[in-house]
């Protein structure tokens, strides 16, 4: 492979594994404070891409106030879903919750699908960010630059918020002993409403940029994007954030390398994020960065 | 005064899980300024009785009237959240200290005035639980987890210090501490005692807690089977052949 080719191939994969570490992040954080896989994640980022979609289109907003409105309409439904379909379901058995996850992600796929249709819609590219910088016979394309350098402050934003913030201080210690976190004073309620809003916020990000790197919105956009995600947070160690940057950052260079590698795999694309969760859970079941956990999913 | 001055009031109280009675009528009474202990065998509900009054309990009757202040109107606080506990001024040092192991002690320490928004206040009380437990300090940026069973405690007793409590709750602090620790821990009991602090202290090491203790309570499965000065007790043939060993 050229030296030029393989500089593109970087890029894409570090968007790849941006764009997955993004999602893989809220999944970990939610698993971290409620011991519950959030099936309705990949539906978030969903909602976040199709509301900037209609920002940019419907209303005409420039792109950044679409951005963040859709940002905070994704949260603000994430903390939506958790006070509606989790919350009550704090003291039943975990399969309940479970049960409601994957109920809540049919329901938010089938609304959208009525509410938006199910016809795909393309969405419009600001065009500094599908130019390309050129040294030599290197082109990138702009946006896959963009992307890692903005999880990148996404990521730095939230490890402030975990470690230097009182309700960052909150949700560690609820990851390990919720009783006494309340005992604290903590108002355990609020801060796992806040950390939907968080996961919820970053999934859309991510959904954001995964319709600015393949162009158009559909219901069914994020569960592929979702599920790997939730891949990429096992690998990594779920309940661990830096495991879960990791953990997507893994899967988007394994997927992007092994096509570019060997080209005629490229209709197991979607299979090499299973492989090596396979290969982790054999090897590793508590992740690259996990603690041992006393249950498992 | 001559009128006692009740800071914590248990009625008739009864704690249930699932069938089993684990405390049954229990009443008990904490005067202003006192040290209270409560002492009984393993198993004997006392326990559920400060875990009660910390709102961690959710099968029980009765009541709970707490004063924070001289002269405040005891409310009943059955019922309230465990969150809200620590801002009408009751700390709880949990039995086995829980202390969250993957954060810091600092960490722990500043968990501990969550409630608190005084910077100034929580930096002089940190400064204060530092002088109480030096070895603390030496390892204020280490885990939790990494400390050994008597530094936990002390983080467990120095994160309740933290909520700046009225009354503090300490369940079983001297529990498989080697001796001179123990010796340690009750001093250190006693100089938060002296700053004007009600303590209730859960233990099993009844000779110990019968000696810093104004008033006590024996508690033998689920009820109070004798009560009186710490003196008193001690000095009491049934509770010398009981827990005292003779
Ligand atoms: N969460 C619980 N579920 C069921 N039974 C419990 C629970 N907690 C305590 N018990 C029971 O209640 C009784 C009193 O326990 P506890 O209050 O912990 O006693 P102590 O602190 O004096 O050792 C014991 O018989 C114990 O087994
Ligand atoms: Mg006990």
């Amino acid at each position: 492979m050229s030296l030029e080719m393989f500089f593109q191939h970087f890029f894409n994969a570090l968007t790849l594994g941006s764009l997955y570490a993004l999602i893989a992040i809220g999944y970990t954080m939610v698993y971290g404070v409620l011991r519950l896989i959030n099936f309705a994640h990949g539906d978030i980022l969903m909602v976040g891409a199709y509301f900037v979609f209609f920002g940019t289109f419907a209303f005409g907003w420039p792109w950044g106030v679409s951005a963040i409105a859709a940002v905070c309409g994704a949260s603000l439904l994430g903390v939506l879903v958790e006070r509606v379909a989790y919350r009550p379901l704090r003291e039943a058995p975990r399969i309940s919750a479970l049960i409601s996850a994957i109920a809540v992600s049919f329901f938010i796929e089938s609304l959208a699908v009525v509410v938006f249709t199910g016809q795909p819609r393309p969405v419009l590219q600001p065009d500094w960010l599908i130019s390309e910088w050129q040294w030599g016979r290197v082109h990138i394309l702009k946006l896959t630059a963009f992307v890692p350098v903005m999880t990148a402050v996404l990521v730095a934003a939230l490890l402030y918020i975990l470690y230097r913030t009182k309700p960052g201080l909150a949700m560690r210690a609820i990851s390990k002993d919720i009783e006494t976190t309340r005992l604290m004073g903590v108002r355990v309620d609020n801060i796992i409403a806040f950390t939907f809003a968080v996961g919820s916020a970053l999934a859309a990000a991510s959904g954001i940029m995964w319709a600015l790197r393949y162009p158009q919105v559909h219901p069914y956009m994020g569960i592929m994007p979702g599920l790997k995600a939730f891949v990429a947070a096992v690998v990594g160690g779920i309940g661990s954030v830096q495991g879960a940057v990791i953990g997507g950052v893994i899967l988007g260079f394994v997927e992007i390398m092994s096509i570019a590698f060997f080209p005629e795999l490229s209709g197991y694309r979607d299979a090499f994020a299973f492989i090596i969760l396979v290969l982790v859970l054999v090897f590793k079941p508590t992740g690259l960065l996990g603690e041992n956990l006393k249950e498992k999913i | 005064m001559s009128t006692p001055d009740i800071m914590l009031e248990i009625k008739d109280l009864y704690v249930n899980y699932g069938g089993i009675c684990a405390v049954q009528g229990v009443n008990l009474s904490i005067q202003r300024g006192s040290i209270v202990t409560l002492v009984g065998a393993n198993g004997a509900g006392k326990s559920s009785i400060i875990r009660s009054i910390a709102g961690l309990n959710r099968q029980v009757t009765g009541d709970i009237l707490f004063s924070r202040k001289q002269g405040d109107k005891p409310e009943s606080i059955l019922g309230l959240k465990p969150e809200n506990m620590v801002r009408r001024g009751i700390s709880l040092s949990p039995e086995g200290r829980r202390i969250l192991p993957h954060l810091t002690v600092r960490e722990n320490l500043l968990l501990g005035a969550y409630s608190r928004n005084d910077r100034a206040g929580i930096q002089r009380d940190m400064e204060r639980v530092y002088e109480l437990f030096p070895r603390l300090e030496e390892r204020s940026w280490q885990k939790g987890g990494t400390l050994s069973g008597g530094e936990q405690q002390m983080l467990a007793v120095g994160r309740a210090l933290m909520g700046q409590p009225d009354l503090i709750m300490l369940d079983e602090p001297s529990l498989g501490l080697a001796p001179l620790l123990v010796k340690e821990i009750f001093a250190i009991i006693e100089r938060i005692h002296q700053t004007g602090v009600t303590v209730l202290l859960v233990e099993q090491n009844a000779y110990a807690a019968l000696n810093v203790a104004d008033y006590a309570y024996i508690l033998e499965v689920g009820r109070i089977a004798l009560e009186g000065t710490g003196k008193e007790l001690l000095a009491n043939p049934q509770v010398r052949a009981a827990y005292l060993g003779g």
